[in-house]
């Protein structure tokens, strides 16, 4: 399928700007790694942190006001999404407007303090203002309710390729009609459980990191992006194999000339090296998760944005999720 | 996927369905549940719930011989998942899905409350990278599509209670427009410790029985389960000779942005949802036969639902919760609904509400009280409503 990237924001460890961020990427700079510790364990554990200050206005914001941190990066990175797309969001305009957020992991922090209340003083002690907030469509809410909109707003969770099947199904229901935009988030916070799970189960790799980043999808606008339903394996041995056939049925090629890839440093980074390698091995390679960090649910969607910014011609997003599906987008920009 | 999307509609038949629900494992033993009314709900066993409000939930009993040779590795929402659509290939071995929309609210998370807990016993079992693997609420799909040789790519739709229909709404929606000719579509939640203690902090869940549309109503009592339904193009569906169970029409979609959990007490989200699936079916609300309700027995959303479904339907169409019966399986609920509406449409009965004594006052309404009804059903009205102020409605109509 195909639709049009009217508008770009994200919220990543090194800022907010679009063009000061991915200068910064391309130059090689790597966010600052923080340290968390386990508080059970004692353990130091290491993420990537989106600075306090990109989102702290927020805070005023009567709706956010006991929200986790994901929301507050979805709801940023939606609103400078939509005001990169120049769209101010009046009742008339929010009724043709749907939201598709994309997680991974959702409100970990208040998820992981909750359950702590549970473990630890019983279930009397748990907070019942923390519990709506660890639900996954809570950010989606927070940022459907902010813009005005009554219709769809769809929450997809899955693995680091969730961002590409979000934006799929933005494209979805841009062709199923009723719609003119659809503001398309991923994002992700921190927290030492989930860095210890996914220390536990990578074993290695870039570092966890918060963020979001957000595309408005229209019928017009700057960018083309052809996008993929994805390709399910089950074994790892067949993850090369899906992601070239997704590679390929967006476009990629001999024209491909730039690629925004999802290395992170763990066993994907070879499965991505040998099919970029067979499918357009003369396109130089940004590899924005070893600057930004891995933030799973935001960042399919940060390398669409760096691919859009990117000013190439033919510009290849591949992914390969942890256990679910490869997939695959194309950025080409309307001239 | 067709090569080119069709100018007009197309029409949307259910081919196949499975099910897992505290009434039982398959169709055959949910549909003997709602037509004896049979109340599921029983005792928490699997976490601790002494100093807990509510004690009970509509849980999934034994499994069968087939579920138990699976991996125990599996989280049980696996099981349930594969049950369920193995269910829906042995009625209907020609669906071959090219995509899979299924709903959930919390995916593996009793595993996730497992690995915190070594976490703060300072411990490392052996267990730990069965319980991360199995974690993602993907997994129970991705498990589900393997067990039936199945390699579709699959969305999973996270928006809390109304999931498993908006997974179904969804699903319908691409099929009708021509965008993919088959896809499986569903739901699924297993109960966890977390959000059962998330619904009584909440002060939502009851410590009696869960009494929808009851005056005396306390509250709701979770439950657990799976289901899934095999849409197709009626076209494609009757071309390879399917077996047509019934047609799923129409399917509205709204967001009242009132409040996280509460719903706006002027019903509009309901309200909304439910005219714009009829809208969406072409159907004047005096086609509608029966309408399975949320109903999740919380004095704010039988409140709500209640009122919306009296402003559009008056008192003319009968209303039950099927929920009294099982409890709310969040993001199972809706595609379990859907499961149970096809049933009602299929066997010409409508479930019961049970626990039902008194009416409410605040609203006149035919509810399907205690006891199944015999009756003349051919359109449905299916309701899910969730937090963040999602709202869901679903057509669906005997063929």
């Amino acid at each position: 399928m195909s639709a049009h990237l009217a508008g770009l924001g994200w919220v990543t460890p090194l800022g907010t700007g679009l063009e000061e961020v991915f200068a910064r990427v391309k130059s090689g700079e790597v966010a600052e790694v923080k340290t968390v510790v386990n508080p059970e364990t004692g353990r130091a554990l290491s993420y990537m942190p989106v600075p306090l200050k990109s989102v702290e206005a927020l805070g005023r914001n009567p709706r956010l006001r006991r929200s986790s941190a994901i929301s507050y990066f979805a709801v940023a990175a939606g609103l400078a999404a939509l005001a990169d797309a120049g769209i101010a969001m009046t009742p008339e305009v929010a009724a043709r407007t749907a939201v598709i957020f994309a997680i991974c992991d959702g409100g970990v922090i208040y998820t992981r303090k909750f359950y702590d209340q549970i473990v630890k003083q019983g279930a009397p002690a748990a907070s019942p203002l923390l519990f709506p907030e660890t639900v996954y469509n809570a950010p989606a809410s927070h940022l459907a309710a902010l813009l005005g909109i009554d219709g769809a707003s769809y929450t997809l969770v899955g693995d680091a390729s969730v961002g590409l099947a979000a934006l799929h199904c933005g494209a979805q229901l841009l062709a199923l009609g009723g719609i003119d935009q659809c503001v398309v988030v991923g994002a992700e916070e921190c927290d030492w459980i989930l860095c210890e799970a996914y220390g536990a189960w990578r074993l290695g790799g870039s570092p966890l990191a918060e963020g979001a980043a957000a595309v408005v999808l229209r019928r017009a606008g700057r960018w083309k992006v052809d996008t993929h339903p994805g390709v399910t394996f089950f074994r790892r041995s067949a993850a090369g194999a899906a992601l070239e056939q997704a590679a390929r049925a967006v476009g990629a090629g001999a024209e491909t000339d730039w690629v925004a890839a999802c290395a992170n440093r763990t066993f994907i980074d070879a499965i991505e090296n040998a099919v970029l390698a067979r499918v357009c091995p003369q396109a130089p390679v940004l590899r924005i998760k070893h600057a930004l960090g891995e933030a799973p649910g935001a960042g399919a969607l940060c390398q669409v944005v760096a691919a859009a910014l990117s000013g190439s011609a033919s510009a290849l997003v591949p992914v390969v999720g942890l256990n679910q599906q490869a997939t695959a987008a194309r950025i080409t920009p309307v001239r | 996927m067709p090569d080119s999307p069709p100018t007009l509609p197309l029409r949307v038949a259910i081919t196949a369905l499975g099910v897992v629900s505290p009434l039982g494992w398959g169709a055959a033993a949910n549909d003997a549940g709602l037509r004896a009314g049979r109340d599921a709900v029983t005792a928490v066993t699997a976490f601790e719930v002494s100093r807990t409000r509510c004690k009970t939930a509509g849980q999934v009993g034994k499994m069968t011989n087939d579920e138990c040779r699976m991996s125990k590795r599996l989280h049980p929402a696996s099981r349930m998942m594969m049950a369920a659509a193995r269910e829906a290939r042995a009625q209907d071995a020609g669906f071959v899905p090219e995509l899979a929309v299924i709903g959930t609210t919390s995916g593996g998370m009793s595993f996730g409350e497992q690995f915190f807990r070594t976490q703060v016993a300072k411990t490392r079992p052996r267990e730990r990278a069965a319980w991360l693997a199995n974690y993602p609420p993907q997994k129970a799909v991705l498990d589900a599509l393997e067990a039936c040789g199945w390699a579709c790519p699959s969305q999973i739709i996270a928006n809390a209670c109304a999931s498993g229909t908006n997974a179904v709404g969804h699903a319908f929606q691409l099929v009708r427009a021509g965008l993919q000719r088959r896809v499986l579509c569903g739901g699924y939640d297993a109960l966890s410790e977390m959000v059962f203690v998330g619904f009584d902090a909440l002060q939502a869940s009851t410590s009696e029985k869960i009494r929808p549309f009851d005056k005396s109503r306390t509250g709701l009592v979770l439950g657990e389960g799976a289901a899934v339904l095999a849409l197709e193009e009626m076209e494609s569906a009757r071309t390879r000779g399917a077996t047509i169970l019934a047609e799923v029409t129409g399917y509205g979609i709204s967001t009242d942005n009132h409040h996280l959990t509460q719903p706006n007490p002027s019903g509009i989200g309901p309200r909304q949802a439910m005219e714009r699936a009829l809208a969406d079916a072409r159907r004047a609300p005096g086609a509608v036969d029966y309408i399975n309700a949320h109903g999740t027995a919380t004095a704010f959303n039988d409140a709500t639902e209640g009122t919306a479904i009296a402003q559009i339907f008056g008192d003319r169409v009968p209303v039950s919760s099927t929920k009294s019966m099982m409890g709310h399986a969040l993001g199972a609920a809706g595609a379990i609904e859907a499961v149970f509406s096809v049933l009602a449409l299929r066997g010409q009965f409508l479930p019961p509400n049970i626990n039902y004594a008194a009416a409410d006052p605040a609203w006149a309404l035919d509810i399907v009280a205690n006891t199944a009804r015999a009756a003349r059903v051919r359109c449905v009205v299916s309701n899910s409503f969730g937090f963040g102020g999602t709202n869901a409605s679903l057509v669906l109509e005997g063929v």
